[in-house]
């Protein structure tokens, strides 16, 4: 601070700031990026390692053996619910009584606020079964949850089958310490999250559900469970939770040390782990493995019945059995045994799992990234927005050097009214306010003027207010008596990059790589705009949050191998958008209200610059 | 030398009785029963009675010649002015809506009451002695009672035995939720009984079984009752329970059946023989005609217990001709009866700031209504909203007709609240209050912060309408598990239910981390605060650069030259 407070050395340092000012941010820049592509490289990873003393040295062993008895199981369960036609919830409270659980049902309803067309749903009406496994001499205190979602169709009739069978082996063992409930939920996510609002007897999402009579404390850590075919080749670990949440560290130790234990293939993300780390090929797989967490956590999205748990404070996971028709098969058996095992673990905790990391990417499964390493990608361009707000601000305030032309017109415009500033940012935000409330209330209306169905009426009229919002600088200029001056943009975008820099890294605090994303693509241009450049107008629009949502479609779905056509690539588009809208209905995902009310305003304030003149 | 000191003690012990012709009567009962539950489970219970015709409060004379009665509790009985001591350790939660009411109910974990006499002056020293002893005497970390987990009562806990004080100013309650209960609790117990575990019923309780189990709890019950029916003079009783509850699931592969030596490993030789009654009873309420019970006992006794009459097949162990091994138990299972109070609770909300304790009690009594009392202790570091206290039962507001709160100081006495409300019939009725999670002194945190903080049972008392009429006379012959609490009137029976403990997460700070804490507590303060600071009081003027190093020196010399210097 002695720094700050000698004028000359203070002088010195602003001098060295902006004179060098646009080198020193492309060189940010460039660092951010490459640092952020280096963690995928391994020497500069960390091996993961179980913190948790109570998994790490007590060695459990496996004696689930009715893998077999489970998969006659499933076909009983499958001819129930086709003659049920949905969950047979007396055959499942019949299966788990005589099991020897505490067999309790919960019945919600909930009406979207759009029909949701990938799942074909508009009214849900269902039942959740559950069953508990009360833990003997125990108060009643603690409990492990296993969850299986009872799916339409063919699917996960084998995970039903599995967590029956592991119910009935489970109720015949001496040790546990923490009840165990064996929850299987209708209508996946909308189900789970009924219940788990049912048991914490909250309503944040306005479900309608009748509440829970049997309850067994407080929640320590959740696994669900999803398998559809008798034999499966690897087992997929999911952990991006709902506003790219994630669970401790050590439960995705814990899942990969039984996978190596029992010699079980185990992916994330889809992606098997790879040795050559020191070839090009093991180094992109890496890239691409993380890059895909990244793209999934930054959408805030539950990608399994695990993720709601994550707002309880219960740590979760989904296991997911993958049939990729390889050689190596793994059977119900063992899948079970994996099961039984890290139950047991999670028995013998004393405490919540909080020993390891909350904060983290995983580009496998053996090694992690903490965010003490992957901050300072983020860093690096954050602090370019501050660099360039310091430029202007030593700009703004040093009026002799504006008035090197000789005209002295030092005084006058240097101080642009306030208005002319908290226009265009109340304009923005009224936009914005606009774009996160209109679209599912006009629904009504735009199906009765246009032809097109309910989905496709949100969807269009939150892009429609989008592309609306960009007229808007025009239009705010004429409110404003005058011309805009110099000063006055130079004002509107030192407001603006503070902004933004503060909603950047408050989001890069919550979810990295939301944040992260957003960073590369809006801080090259806002850190760079002037007025009227035509240039800067097509890449500002190309670099606009939702071209950005497009980019990462296309990449994600380059990343899973599966590259799609522009046409389907527009249409995945549109589902992205009507399913990040309904998750923030049904789930309170806070990608949509983020994006709507404080990126896009932010955006457009930039957008204002650009039409100053 | 052993010979001498035998004798030595026979003159001592026959000079004593010499001297006090009416000495003291002593009893000791024993009594087992064993009940099939509807579950499946097998519940055995265990009482031991001893019964001394004397006064251990009485002023000027020193009690000190035991017999039957455990000196260890009669000398703190007196040197504490206890009148009434009930003390409970259980490892389990009885689950009412399986297993039905169990005879003497407890909290999980370890629960202490005392009523004290009224000549004590210094309630809470006494009180604070006493924990200390009794840990000392039961193996358990009954030390960790103090103030700030103790309330008194005020309706909740009246004296169970003779006397009719009301005034709580001599009543202590605490419970310690997390207390483990395991053998060191139980030999400590076992020692006791007059014949240990040597004789008797207590031959049966061989710990590896006794804690391979649904449901463990052992108690001891203290206090003064009549001496016959008169009530002319007084009596102390010691009553010594134990209930298990044996999961026949998990050990019989699935049948019913049952036998002694498989729930114990043991079987039954002989009676204590210094007990004056020693019986087995066998709960056969349920389809009589589908039992076989081997060997067959003539004896039938019926009791009425907890507002139904149960029929038991009673063994008497004081005679010869019933030693033999009860086997090969088969039964089918009846539709459950739901009963007729139960009450439990839970923790509302989610994250780390607030959240809502429900407390919700169940009458199930299809036309009778009945008020209960409900006692609630939480502890400090839970600050409760008061309120936000509502009583609904139907949808609608209930207003309690009674509310006794004291509210919590700071790490010096728990939140107590006391209502007596009015359950309707077949309803349920739901107590929410609001809390805010304390954020505790880095010392005030346990080893396991991360576990969570336990809040103990709430209490449910109740006066339950019965089925069937209750004896009130008092005989000495009933069947020990019937006879524990007063019954006074005919129409309805005592009833208490413990709710589950709550296990609530505090915010807790990260202790893995205190060095990152320190530096980066370090840190802002010296760079934030420090420069901050200097800025603030700093006083700036322009100052005036100095000449460089060649003027001044150059106007040194010219200083001793004596010419004008350079500016």
């Amino acid at each position: 601070m002695g720094l700050l407070s000698d004028p000359n050395r203070r002088k010195a340092l602003t001098g060295l700031l902006t004179r060098l000012n646009t080198p020193i941010c492309i060189v940010c820049y460039l660092a951010g990026i490459v640092w952020f592509m280096g963690l995928a490289f391994e020497p500069f990873t960390l091996r993961t390692y179980m913190s948790e003393n109570a998994m790490g040295s007590t060695m459990v062993e496996e004696r689930f053996s009715s893998g077999e008895r489970a998969l006659s199981l499933a076909k009983e369960f499958d001819a129930h619910k086709r003659k049920a036609g949905g969950m047979p919830v007396e055959w499942l409270v019949k299966a788990m009584q005589s099991r020897g659980l505490e067999v309790f049902t919960q019945s919600f309803s909930r009406k979207l606020p759009f029909p949701d067309e990938n799942k074909e749903r508009y009214m849900v009406r269902g039942t959740n079964v559950y069953g508990i496994l009360r833990a003997p001499r125990a108060p009643r205190t603690e409990a492990l949850v296993i969850t299986a979602p009872c799916s339409p169709g063919n699917t996960n009739n084998q995970a039903v089958a599995l967590l029956l069978a592991l119910a009935q082996y489970f109720r015949n063992q001496i040790y546990w310490a923490k009840d165990i409930i064996f929850l299987v939920n209708e209508h996946d996510l909308i189900g789970t999250q009924a219940w788990l609002e049912g048991y914490h007897h909250t309503n944040i999402t306005g479900m309608e559900y009748s509440p829970l009579q049997g309850r067994a404390g407080s929640i320590q850590a959740a696994l669900s469970l999803e398998l559809s075919s008798d034999v499966i080749t690897s087992l997929d670990l999911v952990l991006e939770g709902l506003n790219g949440q994630l669970p401790n560290l050590d439960l995705a130790n814990l899942f990969y040390a039984f996978c190596q234990k029992l010699g079980v293939l185990c992916t994330i993300q889809g992606k098997l782990q790879r040795n050559d780390w020191d070839t090009a090929e093991g180094y992109t797989h890496a890239a691409q493995t993380m890059m895909l967490m990244v793209l999934k956590q930054a959408c805030g999205r539950s990608w399994g019945d695990h993720g709601l748990f994550l707002r309880y404070h219960i740590e979760a996971a989904s296991v997911r059995g993958i049939n990729s028709f390889r050689h190596y098969k793994t059977d119900a058996t063992t899948i079970g045994r994996l099961l039984e095992g890290m139950v047991r673990k999670l028995n013998n905790l004393l405490e919540r799992l909080h020993q390891s990391y909350f904060f983290y990417l995983l580009p496998s499964l053996s090694r992690f990234v903490s965010i003490g390493y992957y901050m300072p990608a983020f860093g690096l361009l954050a602090v370019i927005l501050l660099l360039r707000a310091l430029d202007l601000w030593v700009h703004l305030g040093a009026p002799a050097l504006a008035a090197v032309d000789g005209v002295t017109e030092a005084e006058q415009p240097s101080s642009p009214g306030v208005l002319t500033v908290l226009t265009p940012v109340v304009i923005s935000h009224l936009t914005g306010v606009a774009l996160y409330l209109l679209p599912v209330h006009l629904q009504e209306m735009a199906v009765e003027h246009f032809p097109v169905s309910e989905t496709e009426a949100v969807v269009l009229t939150a892009i429609a207010i989008y592309t609306a919002g960009l007229a808007l600088p025009h239009n705010t200029q004429r409110l404003l008596s005058g011309e805009g001056t110099e000063q006055g943009w130079k004002v509107l975008k030192l407001t603006a990059l503070l902004y933004l820099a503060v909603l950047l890294g408050c989001t890069a605090l919550i979810n990295f790589s939301l944040g992260f994303i957003l960073a590369v693509t809006l801080v090259p241009i806002t850190a760079s705009i002037t007025p009227h450049i035509a240039l800067y107008a097509v890449v500002m629009v190309l670099l606009s949050p939702a071209f950005t949502i497009l980019y990462c479609v296309f990449i994600y779905q380059e990343l899973i191998e599966a590259p799609v056509s522009v046409s389907e690539g527009w249409m995945l588009f549109l589902s992205v958008i009507s399913q990040g809208i309904l998750d923030h209905a049904l789930y309170g995902s806070l990608v949509y209200p983020l994006l709507a009310l404080f990126i896009y305003p932010c955006w457009l304030m930039f957008w204002n610059i650009l039409f100053w003149n | 030398m052993l010979i001498l000191s035998s004798l030595l003690l026979f003159i001592l012990t026959t000079h004593s009785e010499a001297l006090t012709p009416a000495a003291a009567r002593d009893e000791f009962q024993e009594e087992l029963v064993i009940r099939p539950l509807h579950s499946g489970d097998i519940y055995a219970s265990f009482q031991f009675r001893t019964l001394w015709d004397t006064d251990f409060l009485q002023e000027g004379q020193k009690v000190s010649h035991y017999r039957l009665f455990p000196k260890s509790l009669g000398q703190v009985l007196s040197k504490f002015s206890v009148r009434e001591l009930h003390i409970s350790f259980t490892q389990g939660f009885w689950r009412t809506m399986q297993w039905g009411q169990p005879f003497i109910p407890s909290p999980p974990g370890a629960e202490l009451w005392v009523w004290f006499h009224d000549t004590v002056s210094d309630v809470d020293g006494n009180w604070k002695e006493l924990t200390n002893v009794l840990s000392g005497i039961f193996c358990a970390s009954l030390n960790f009672i103090d103030l700030t987990n103790t309330v008194q009562p005020s309706a909740s806990f009246k004296p169970l035995g003779l006397g009719n004080a009301t005034d709580h100013r001599f009543l202590r309650y605490a419970t310690l939720p997390r207390e483990i209960v395991c053998t060191e609790n139980l030999t400590p117990w076992k020692k006791l009984l007059p014949c240990g575990s040597k004789a008797g019923l207590a031959v049966l309780m061989k710990s590896e079984k006794l804690f391979h189990s649904s449901f463990h709890s052992q108690a001891v019950h203290i206090r003064p009752i009549c001496q016959d029916e008169q009530c002319s003079s007084k009596a102390w009783e010691l009553r010594q329970t134990l209930n298990v509850v044996f999961d026949l699931h998990t050990s019989g592969q699935g049948k019913k059946e049952w036998s002694l030596f498989k729930m114990f490993s043991r079987t039954l030789t002989e009676a204590c023989p210094l007990a004056s009654s020693s019986k087995v009873y066998v709960d056969i309420t349920d389809n009589p005609e589908l039992f076989e019970l081997s060997p067959a006992t003539p004896l039938l006794g019926q009791a009425v217990v907890l507002g139904d009459r149960r029929t038991y097949s009673v063994y008497d162990l004081s005679r010869a001709e019933t030693f033999g091994q009860l086997r090969s138990f088969n039964l089918l299972l009846r539709d459950m009866l739901r009963p007729l109070l139960h009450a439990e609770r839970y923790v509302a909300g989610f994250g780390l700031q607030t959240g809502e304790i429900h407390t919700v009690i169940y009458n199930n009594h299809p036309y009778r209504a009945f008020p209960v009392l409900l006692m609630d202790s939480v502890p400090w570091y839970l600050q409760l909203y008061i309120h936000t206290l509502t009583v609904t039962s139907k949808s609608r507001d209930n207003k309690p007709s009674y509310i006794h709160y004291q509210p919590a100081k700071d790490r010096h006495r728990p939140h107590l609240l006391e209502m007596l409300i009015q359950l309707p019939p077949h309803s349920m009725t739901e107590v929410t209050v609001q809390f805010e999670r304390a954020l505790l002194k880095w010392t005030e945190y346990t080893p396991d912060p991360n576990h969570g903080f336990y809040v103990g049972s709430s209490v449910v008392s109740a006066l339950v309408p019965s089925m069937v009429a209750m004896r009130t006379n008092f005989t000495q012959d009933q069947p020990l598990f019937s006879s524990f609490v007063p019954v006074k009137e005919e129409s309805s029976y005592f009833v208490r239910v413990y709710t589950e403990p709550l296990l609530v997460n505090l915010p807790t700070p990260d202790f893995s981390m205190p060095y990152n804490v320190i530096c980066l507590t370090c840190t802002v303060v010296a760079v934030g605060y420090g420069s901050f600071y200097n800025l603030l009081t700093r006083t700036f003027q322009v100052d005036e650069p100095s000449p460089p190093l060649s003027k001044r020196l150059a106007n040194l010399i010219r200083r001793m030259r004596g010419v004008p210097l350079l500016t």
